[in-house]
């Protein structure tokens, strides 16, 4: 049981980062993106894009670090890939969300537009890439490390951690620290009055988008690493993204991080019961609860 | 291809693009006329195939009932696999909308979105219940006798075409009717229509059970078409999205639109299908990918350029609440 | 010295105008309060004058430069701030965030600003770091002001400051009010509360239907006997 809990928080970190990004562009344009999930595929294919392709190319060494499954590659795709979607999802909000904006068109056409672009980054994929599981380095022998309380656990899931925490503190002292991001959670608060502030809104629309973007993409590329690639990887991370941004409070971060992980360990904890097909439905069922018992969320005033 | 070939492909096209028409009408009720965000069609879909597959076939016995398993199986007749369908997609629909239709209308999205996806996973993994990722097989077919095998479609595409039809005419009679104006009201402005939330949510409530009991009738008719169904055909693609397409193509808010964005979007799918026969041998697997590529592409176009659809809403029955 | 002038402002939101040929003149350092029933356009008058609505006729001119139809964050910049009347802080922000946030057109070093703000509300300070969304209304009817304060405006627009607080608040806020005027802060003041409104202006005007009615010295139509007897309850 140890065992699944560290595996849910694992699972639950990767879910936190899109779950972010989501309350993160939830909180301030008020509409459902149902294309998040696709940029957390994008993110990981376009590091494949990026290992097995460019940096290959390139010549960087094929190298692993110590006992982690990966090496150089990685390390200097993980950025690209991150800057990449999050210029993908900028560029949809410019192609098309910001032209629904403008011609006033309600939440449920941007949610509508979203689900379109949802498929259009997933058909783009399988057309490139095909419908097959892909790894990062197939083949690989991942020993797990034996730690206290009989807790088996790969280096890359503890790295996944890190890394984890590491964007999280990062887009905190953003948030807190610098004046674009104490404008975002601004404009978040109450957009009308950020714009008689003077605050320019649409850059910080483009800003959400990025950030957004690029920390889906990061989750994609661990559980890219942690398990492996599927086109309908992403899809499968919808419901439990909307469920952790729910329970945590849409438009707050903090509270799609404490979701994140508490869907992530809900759904690992229940493949000691059941199929672990059946995940994804446990994700759906906390959801309906919290909407039946507190709609608004952990962090919601009634 | 000689003519008859042709004639008969024809026909088919026409059966489905019907089966969708009906999709199309269900989703217009919901969304259409009250605004309702339901973009789990697909999990509808599915109960609605499965309630008559379970409905109309007999339970196996004997050496077959080692290959198929199922919950029961009652050997009645088409009418009574339509009715159990629209009626247990009623039941499902009441049940999401108890704890989504007082909050946004996101909420119901993302709920019909879980429901539908969870329905595939429960028909793939519970073999017990409808013999897991194989499905079920040898659906009847009404009026099966009547005449030769070969030429059998003509039958059906007149009783998809009839029952669509009386589809239609019944939600036109309940768009026209006092119900009717209250929806719309609803749709516009929920404070104008001088009700109380509860009131509201009643309404809202009646159109997605009615709506989703169009849909599982749609369902019902595909699997007596197909005559087998497994999990994998209810897709959020081939279940849900095309029909989003075809609603908004015709225009939503609109009976006729419904109808004819489903026969349009499925002939512009069915003519892409021969294009994407001309790729090159390498591309020719993943040319199902290119082609809800463009759909979906069509879909933005829509959003953007021309949300009313082909024949936008109808203006009849808003005069009357202005 | 006449600082901003509004003149024959015709505007409305959708189709149907608000107000008809409205037009209003602020002095240098003078209060002026607008008045009159609900509905009567004033809070769009102040909207225009912002640049939120853009009027269909007429201009609005800062001293002598005209600024009609500017965006709100270009007319921030020339020296008009706006308290709109609900939704007027950042809830989820700190005190002291809020504050920073009515300085974002700012790149100089704005802290002294900061801290002549926390002496004019002296109660701010000690709860710098305290969350707007918890301060009562009173307080965050303060926060709002601080936050148009920080931009060192030279005309401030408040839509009904005194709106929904407690009665001995209202008079905490007038007082703020004309401690701020002292500073030599020009203002046009919408206010519901009409009597109190026209005792602190030097100047007042009843508008009606979107249309201005009178127009007078403060004590001058608090002597009238029609408009007490119409718009200031008898």
């Amino acid at each position: 049981m140890a065992e699944l809990i560290v595996y849910g928080i694992v699972l639950g970190s990767i879910i936190s980062l899109g779950a972010i990004g989501l309350s993160l562009v939830y909180g301030i344009l008020r509409f459902a993106n149902f294309a998040h999930g696709d940029f957390l595929t994008a993110g990981a294919y376009v590091a494949l894009f990026m290992v097995t392709g460019v940096l290959s190319w390139i010549g960087i060494p094929d190298n692993t670090f110590g006992s982690l499954s990966f090496g150089w590659r990685m390390v200097i795709a993980f950025p690209i890939s991150m800057v990449v979607v999050g210029c993908v999802a900028i560029a949809l909000d410019r192609i098309l969300y910001r032209k629904l904006r403008q011609k006033g068109s309600g939440a449920v056409m941007l949610a509508m537009s979203s689900l379109g672009a949802a498929f259009i980054i997933r058909m783009i994929i399988l057309i490139i890439w095909g419908a097959d599981s892909l790894f990062y380095r197939p083949g690989l022998m991942r020993p797990a490390l034996e730690v206290p309380l009989g807790i088996k656990i790969r280096p890359d899931q503890i790295l996944i951690l890190f890394v984890v925490l590491f964007l999280v503190v990062l887009l905190h002292l953003f948030l807190k620290k610098t004046k674009m991001g104490k404008a975002m959670r601004a404009t978040a608060d109450n957009m009308e009055l950020a714009l008689i502030s003077g605050i320019n809104t649409e850059r910080i629309i483009i800003w959400t988008w990025g950030i957004g973007g690029a920390l889906a993409a990061a989750g994609g590329i661990l559980y890219g690493i942690d398990v492996q690639l599927h086109p309908y990887m992403g899809w499968n991370f919808l419901i439990p993204l909307f469920a952790a941004t729910i329970l945590g409070t849409i438009g707050n971060i903090y509270g799609a991080l404490i979701g994140g992980l508490t869907i992530g360990i809900a759904q690992q904890v229940s493949t000691a019961f059941l199929l672990p097909t059946y995940k994804l439905a446990v994700a759906f069922i906390i959801m309906i609860l919290i909407l039946l018992i507190r709609p608004k969320g952990i962090f919601g005033k009634e | 291809m000689e003519i008859g070939g042709i004639i008969a492909y024809l026909v088919s096209l026409a059966i489905m693009a019907g089966i969708y028409a009906v999709f199309c009408l269900g989703l217009n009720i919901q969304w259409g006329y009250t605004g309702l965000f339901n973009i789990g069609i697909a999990g509808f879909f599915c109960i609605g195939a499965y309630a008559t597959a379970l409905i109309t076939t007999p339970k196996p016995t004997g050496m077959y009932a080692h290959y198929v398993q199922q919950i029961f199986g009652l050997n009645l007749p088409f009418i009574f696999g339509l009715l159990g369908a629209a009626i247990i997609c009623g039941v499902i629909a009441f049940l999401i909308g108890i704890p989504t239709l007082k909050l946004g209308e996101d909420y119901l999205a993302i709920a019909t979105l879980g429901i539908a996806e969870t329905f595939r996973l429960i028909f793939n993994n519970e073999h017990w219940l409808a013999n897991g990722p194989r499905g079920l097989m040898g659906l009847p077919q009404p009026l099966q006798g009547l005449v030769d095998p070969r030429h059998y479609n003509y039958i059906y595409l007149i009783v998809v075409v009839i029952i669509m039809v009386l589809i239609y005419l019944s939600i036109e009679r309940a768009i026209r009717s006092p119900w009717g104006r209250v929806l719309r009201a609803v749709r516009e402005d929920e404070v104008s229509a001088g009700m109380s939330g509860k009131d509201i949510f009643r309404f809202k409530m009646q159109s997605l059970v009615f709506g989703a009991m169009v849909m599982g009738i749609g369902g019902a008719l595909y699997a007596h078409y197909t005559k087998a169904i497994s999990p994998d055909v209810f897709t959020p693609l081939y279940g849900t999205f095309i029909i989003w397409v075809m609603l908004m193509a015709g225009g939503s808010g609109n009976n006729k639109g419904a109808i004819l964005g489903a026969y349009v979007v499925w002939g512009i799918w069915i003519g892409a299908k021969f294009m994407t026969d001309f790729l090159p041998y390498t591309l020719k697997a993943r040319a199902p990918y290119i082609r809800f590529l463009l759909v979906m592409i069509l879909l933005e176009i829509i959003l953007i350029y021309r949300p009313q659809g082909l024949l936008g809403e109808e203006k009849k029955v808003s005069k009357l609440i202005e | 010295m006449i600082i901003l002038k509004a003149e024959d402002i015709t505007v409305g939101y959708t189709e149907v105008d608000i107000l008809h040929d409205v037009g209003i003149r602020v002095k240098s350092g003078e209060i002026v309060s607008i008045i009159g029933p609900n509905g009567a356009g004033k809070s769009t008058l102040l909207k225009t004058i912002f640049g939120i609505l853009k009027p269909r006729n007429g201009s609005v001119t800062l001293k002598d430069e005209d600024i009609t139809g500017l965006n709100p964050d270009k007319i921030a910049r020339k020296g008009i701030s706006y308290v709109p009347q609900v939704e007027n802080v950042f809830p989820s922000m700190t005190i002291q965030e809020n504050l920073e946030m009515g300085a974002f057109i700012r790149d100089d070093d704005y802290s002294q600003r900061i801290d002549e703000v926390y002496d004019l509300f002296t109660v701010l300070r000690e709860r710098k770091k305290q969350k707007v969304g918890h301060l009562s209304g009173g307080q965050r009817q303060m926060v709002a002001m601080g936050r148009a304060l920080m931009l060192d405006p030279q005309v401030l627009l408040l839509d009904e400051p005194s709106a929904g607080l407690a009665p001995v608040l209202v008079s905490d806020i007038f007082e703020k009010i004309m401690e701020i005027n002292a500073t030599g802060v020009a203002m046009i003041i919408v206010e519901q509360n009409a009597r109190e409104a026209l005792k602190m202006a030097h100047h007042g005007y009843v508008l009606a239907m979107g249309r201005n009615v009178l127009d007078d010295k403060g004590e001058a139509l608090l002597a009238n006997e029609e408009v007490g007897r119409l718009y200031l309850g008898g």
